[in-house]
């Protein structure tokens, strides 16, 4: 079918007031030669939206160039069904940072002249799109969710995924499901008023999963293989030895943690020096055998010290928080006050840290009497009446000594997951060695494990997509993320299947998961042009991309998240997708118009991240953060990572003065929505001063800034300024070649 | 032995407030908040003094100078993140050690607010403005009283002059002076019961 | 006419130390209709220092008593208190009174003995908070006669004006309500960074130094933000910073010389009422930059 494009000018807003609309008609009509070229005074409103409809039924309009506001506002009023569609926006980023006092003609031309080249772009990049196709598989695609690992994790996350109608296979690789919960006493509370020890919940969990038609139980097993991408993950499964395979959806890796070895503390916290010293897990199953004794001579344990901390948040141990120790210390100081009317229970704290509604039960253990001493254990000593420590007190600022009979250690969570150092360039994943065996054993280019940025808990971009990881359709719960306790746990496990069940629905509709959800495009290659340098295979922070035996890349849409990387690294430029390619992009920079160098109006071409820089860029008109300059023509990209370098060579050979990149942050706390874009381009962009060097100019024509979603108020100096420097340069001499 | 709670029981149930001291998070927020701290005036913060009650440390606490540094502010109190009535458990705390007899019957503030202070209101019912600045300055014998006398000399003038200070330091008693001598007496039955020395 | 039951305090009454305060309280409100009744024969409250020698029980009953006669003789109308300490003193037994329960049985055996008992019931105000709830800023704006034009105060709420109750739900850290009711009266409330410090309260007594420390802050603070004066609604805020001026000059080598008010002072001078109705005769430090006003 013949694209017909219908421009649609909405004049509310202020906009008719301020621009000449019936130039921007012009440009569309005469210039973009767009068939159907309309305005509206009210173009979201009722009437315009059906003046559009009626078009598309009568006019046979089938793709649309919106020129109004912002494309992150009136989502709902523009769901046309229209795949090849722009918004131009002429009001959040012309209108509303534009400084034009009245009466001052140049600031009105300039602003004029931004919106036209804004109408230009639009009507472009909407010639430059197809149709996407959504992805259909070969083989079918499967809403199966695998479970791995049977504790409260597994068994919470596979129960929230049944109760939702889908089936769940819950592995377990040992004999009997439960895991670490399994060993507990009593539990800390979950509910208001959250001052009481609650019972253990495996029991009517087991209980509700075993009776649970759409769970498949399978004890004894393990992950052999994991081949494939969501929707069709081939996962061989080994039971007892015998392999078998299952297609499966999604996955929801749920192991646990494993508790830090007590012989690796230090010598000073005594562990192994009395078998009065124990660690949590230790007096948990004690309490949980009705216990409380001494082990040196089983006499009762009224006096009990907990050294918190054991070896997490120190450099040479475990160097972060484990983050549920303080709560369980809590919990088992209560077993210790509630067994005894007159025990003591010391809890010998660097700071008590109890988020949330856990600070009720921090009180609630103070009010019982708890003993609360901030400083560490520095000896132990044992003798006939008991334990002898020794604390530096660091609220009475002085040492103290104080007897006991059982010392417990709150020793920190390590994660039982398998990681790939997601920054190495080595195409195999780095195995830890204290760690068991891979746990998916996954088959991809990129390595086997899940991809990790410290400590070997799997990384994802955890402000926006706290259950992710980086391997689509592959996620993790509870401690096996990040340390947490039980509740947090259960909570994690939830958003986990809803995880698993979003990917798994997503993927039979072709449809992308975030960030961009719901986009039906994918990317493909142009078999012919590859040069098999696999910078694409690499480079993808999804692992999406495996490599055939020739070398050729081999993508795998399902795991994929359209962020467009590969389409940016490739040298060769044949990556694309039906709505985003190279020479949309560039086709959009070239149609601007750059004034000749004697108007003395340079042109700044601003590539944002459609993520943070582009909702910022927003953000400023409503804050009134000031003005932008003029001079700035944006384009969104969908992630700094689909940069190419090619357009920085565009824009200069087209005349722009200077290139301006926003993207999120990168490094170690990163912000990235697509984890390594923006990183990716500036590794890409140190390479770009060749290019200005083949062209005889600065360097500093071209720069990349981070930008975060909160920096409305300081993108003006950045924008102004970057201009400001770009302006004290030369014009650029290729102006109106 | 230091945390031996004989001592904090002992607090939670006598001194005013008390038991909410095994409530301290050992945050700080009073410690920063009192301006008795900005001067140096204690030697323990609020916290301090919590910590050192539940660690047992009984001599120290009720002979320390420090909860009669209090200015009752009230910044502690409505800034603690716990909720704790701090300026009343300070208070509590100075009121048991002077009960207790741990308190130096010197201490300025101590000797001022229960021998002078307390004492004037008991005698007529309402306090006497100028004998109380009498007795204060006589309190440490006569030459010293009329040092400070003479240095407060024109503040003394300065008020008498603009009528805000009695010539004469005597003052009536109440009318209703033997009822409320009497209520004062029951009072302290009452309270001498819960101070465990009745 | 407005009635309340009044409780005045010991450093209300004649020839006592906020003399000035009761002088100019009485002219504002016979100036806004509203009649303070006395209680007869009331008792001192005990301040902030009634815990060393009053410990809890015959502290609370203190102001006990005197709730039970205004009840006696005034039923159920609110009490207003002039002065912080008593206005804190009072509240804080009325709450005590209402939750412990304990201390309410043992406060009406003590006061038995002097034939009364209080069951609770009757509200404890500030003035302040009477003029802000019941009379309201639009009147109180609408008196003002002779607007003080040009003069610059520093306006002091200090502490126990202001914690732990508050006046009229206003915010502990930068209460706003003196900086408005100075700025009704047409002057300029000066910003500074001192409103809510501790002047040393009771503590000027026995601890001197270390207060004049404290107050030397506050006046430097208001002198350097350029106040003509200063303005507080508290009794012993006023004592210390005013009366103790010389002391801190002595102390510090600092020459201050700044008036100290009441906002009643202010308040009535800008209704138009005289140098007398205003109490301006009773300062220590004279407040002469305030004669161009009358
Ligand atoms: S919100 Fe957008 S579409 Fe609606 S009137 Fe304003 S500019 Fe036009
Ligand atoms: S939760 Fe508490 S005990 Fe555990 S590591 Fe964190 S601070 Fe230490
Ligand atoms: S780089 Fe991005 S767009 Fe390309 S395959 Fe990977 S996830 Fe998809
Ligand atoms: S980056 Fe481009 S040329 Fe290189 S392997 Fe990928 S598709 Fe081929
Ligand atoms: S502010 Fe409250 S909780 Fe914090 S240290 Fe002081 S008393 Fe304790
Ligand atoms: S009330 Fe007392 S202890 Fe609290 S901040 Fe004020 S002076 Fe310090």
């Amino acid at each position: 079918m013949e694209k017909k494009i219908g421009c649609y000018i909405c004049t509310g807003c202020g906009i008719g007031d301020a621009l000449d609309v019936k130039a921007l008609g012009n440009i569309a009509t005469k210039e973009q030669k767009i068939p159907v070229v309309k305005n509206h005074e009210f173009l979201c409103g009722t009437e315009g939206i059906a003046m559009i409809r009626k078009d598309l039924t009568d006019e046979g309009v089938n793709a649309l160039v919106i020129a109004g506001c912002s494309h992150r506002v009136k989502n709902e009023e523009f769901r046309l069904g229209i795949a090849q569609m722009d918004r131009v926006d002429l009001r959040d980023k012309c209108l509303w940072v534009l400084d034009v006092p009245e009466g001052d003609d140049t600031a009105e031309e300039d602003r004029q002249m931004m919106a036209e080249d804004y109408i230009r772009i639009g009507c472009v990049k909407v010639k430059k799109m197809n149709d996407p196709n959504p992805y259909e598989a070969s083989t079918p695609f499967s809403k199966v969710v695998l479970v791995v690992g049977g504790g409260i994790a597994g068994l919470t996350a596979a129960l929230e995924v049944a109760r939702t109608g889908y089936q769940a296979i819950l592995v377990e690789k040992g004999e009997t499901l439960g895991g670490q919960v399994a060993k507990m006493h009593k539990v800390s509370p979950a509910r208001a008023p959250y001052n009481k020890l609650e019972e253990n919940p495996l029991p009517m969990l087991l209980a509700e999963v075993k009776g649970n038609k759409n769970i498949r139980i399978m004890n004894n097993t393990v992950v052999q293989k994991t081949v494939g991408a969501p929707g069709l993950f081939d996962v061989t499964l080994n039971h007892n030895g015998t392999a078998a395979v299952e297609r499966v959806g999604s996955i929801i890796v749920a192991t646990g943690f494993q508790a830090y070895d007590p012989g690796k503390l230090d010598k000073k916290l005594g562990y192994g020096s009395s078998p009065d010293v124990i660690t949590s897990m230790e007096f948990e199953e004690m309490a949980k055998a009705g216990k409380i004794v001494r082990k040196s001579d089983g006499k009762p344990a009224k006096r009990v010290a907990f050294s918190l901390c054991a070896g997490q948040r120190d450099t040479s141990h475990l160097e972060y928080c484990s983050g549920a120790c303080c709560v369980y210390s809590l919990k088992q100081a209560l077993y210790v006050i509630e067994n005894h009317p007159d025990a003591s229970a010391y809890l010998i704290y660097q700071e008590v840290r109890t988020p949330g509604q856990m600070e009720d039960f921090y009180r609630k253990v103070q009010n019982e009497g708890g003993i609360f001493i901030k400083g560490d254990v520095n000896k132990v000593t044992s003798g006939s009446s008991g334990l002898t420590l020794e604390v530096n007190d660091k609220l009475l600022r002085q040492g103290v000594t104080m007897e006991v009979d059982l010392l417990v250690l709150a020793t920190g969570m390590e994660t039982t997951m398998d990681t790939t150092d997601p920054n190495s360039a080595s195409p195999v994943g780095k195995q830890v060695d204290e760690l068991p065996g891979s746990i998916l054993n996954l088959q991809y280019r990129q390595g086997p494990g899940l991809p990790s940025l410290k400590n070997n808990f799997p990384d994802s971009h955890f402000i926006c997509f706290p259950y992710e990881t980086r391997r689509t359709g592959i996620y993790v719960a509870g401690p096996a993320r990040r340390p947490m306790g039980i509740a947090a746990t259960c909570t994690d496990a939830a958003g986990a299947a809803l995880k698993a069940i979003q990917v798994v629905e997503s993927v039979a509709r072709g449809a992308a998961v975030h960030p961009r959800a719901g986009d039906l495009s994918f990317p493909s290659f142009r078999e012919e042009g590859c040069t098999q340098c696999k910078r694409c295979t690499e480079e993808c922070p999804f692992g999406a991309i495996n490599e055939d035996e020739k070398g050729n890349p081999l993508f795998n849409p399902t795991r994929c998240r359209r962020c467009g990387t590969c389409m940016g690294a490739c040298p060769q430029k044949i990556i694309s997708f039906a709505n985003y390619s190279v020479d949309m992009i560039g086709s959009m920079l070239k149609e601007m118009e750059i004034p000749e160098a004697d108007d003395e109006k340079p042109r700044i071409l601003v590539f944002a991240c459609e993520n943070d820089a582009i909702p910022a860029l927003d953000m400023v008109g409503r804050s009134h953060a000031g003005a932008l300059s003029p001079y700035i023509r944006i384009i969104p990209l969908r992630c700094m990572g689909s940069m190419s370098l090619v357009w920085i060579a565009d824009a200069m050979a087209s005349g722009y003065d200077g290139v301006l990149l926003m993207g999120c942050r990168h490094g170690t706390d990163y912000q990235c929505h697509n984890v390594r874009g923006s990183a990716l381009a500036e590794i890409r962009l140190s390479k770009v001063s060749e290019t200005l060097d083949r062209l005889q100019l600065e360097s500093s024509r071209v720069k990349m800034v981070e930008v975060n979603i909160m920096d409305a108020e300081t993108l003006p100096q950045v924008i102004n300024g970057f201009v400001a420097e770009i302006s004290a340069l030369d014009p650029n001499p290729y102006k109106g070649f | 032995m230091t945390y031996d709670l004989t001592f904090a029981k002992e607090v939670y149930e006598n001194s005013e407030e008390g038991h909410w001291i095994k409530m301290c998070m050992q945050c700080g927020v009073c410690a920063g908040s009192c301006p008795m701290g900005f001067l140096g005036a204690w030697t323990h913060s609020p916290r301090q003094l919590f910590q050192m009650v539940r660690a047992g440390l009984r001599d120290e606490v009720l002979s320390s100078t420090d909860m009669w540094m209090c200015t009752s502010c009230y910044n502690c109190i409505v800034r603690c993140p716990r909720n704790l009535p701090i300026t009343h458990i300070i208070h509590g705390l100075a009121r048991y050690a002077s009960v207790q007899g741990k308190a130096d019957p010197k201490q300025s503030t101590h000797h001022f607010a229960k021998d002078i202070f307390w004492e004037n209101i008991v005698a007529t019912g309402r306090v006497g403005e100028a004998a109380l600045t009498m007795k204060l300055y006589f309190k440490d014998g006569i030459g010293e009283g009329i040092k400070q006398g003479l240095e407060m000399k024109d503040s003394a003038l300065g008020m008498l002059k603009a009528k805000r200070l009695k010539p004469l330091p005597f003052r009536g008693k109440i009318k209703g002076y033997p009822g409320f001598k009497a209520m004062l007496k029951k009072a302290f039955e009452l309270e001498n019961q819960k101070e465990g020395k009745a | 006419m407005k009635e309340y039951s009044f409780f005045p305090g010991c450093s209300s009454e004649h020839n006592a130390s906020a003399a000035n305060l009761e002088t100019s309280v009485q002219s504002m409100c016979r100036m806004l209709d509203i009649k303070l009744n006395e209680i007869d024969d009331w008792n001192c409250c005990s301040a902030s220092i009634g815990y060393a020698g009053g410990g809890v029980i015959p502290r609370l009953a203190l102001s006990a008593r005197n709730f039970a006669l205004s009840k006696q003789q005034q039923g159920d109308r609110d009490l207003v208190a002039t002065c912080a300490a008593c206005w804190l003193s009072m509240r804080e037994t009325s709450e005590r009174l209402a939750h412990e329960p304990e201390v309410k049985e043992k406060v009406n055996i003590a006061l038995k003995e002097g034939g009364l008992s209080y069951e609770g019931g009757i509200k404890t105000r500030h003035l302040v908070e009477v003029l802000i709830e019941d009379i309201g800023w639009d009147t109180l704006k609408g008196k003002v006669t002779k607007p003080l034009t040009g003069l610059k105060v520093a306006g002091y709420v200090g502490c126990q004006t202001n914690r732990p109750f508050g006046v009229a739900g206003d915010s502990f850290e930068n209460p706003q309500y003196l900086d408005r009711m100075i700025e009704l009266t047409g002057a300029t409330a000066i910003p500074y960074a001192k409103k809510v410090a501790c002047c040393g309260g009771a503590l000027m007594f026995s601890e001197q130094e270390k207060s004049c420390q404290l107050t030397r802050e506050i006046i430097q603070c208001a002198v350097d933000g350029g106040a003509d004066c200063i303005v507080t609604p508290c009794p012993v805020c006023q004592l210390n910073l005013e009366v103790y001026q010389g002391k801190i000059n002595q102390l510090f080598g600092t020459s201050f010389k700044i008036p100290v008010l009441y906002y009643s002072q202010l308040m009535v001078l800008s209704w138009g009422g005289s140098w007398n109705d205003a109490a301006l005769h009773q300062q220590v430090v004279q407040p002469d930059v305030l004669k161009r006003f009358v």
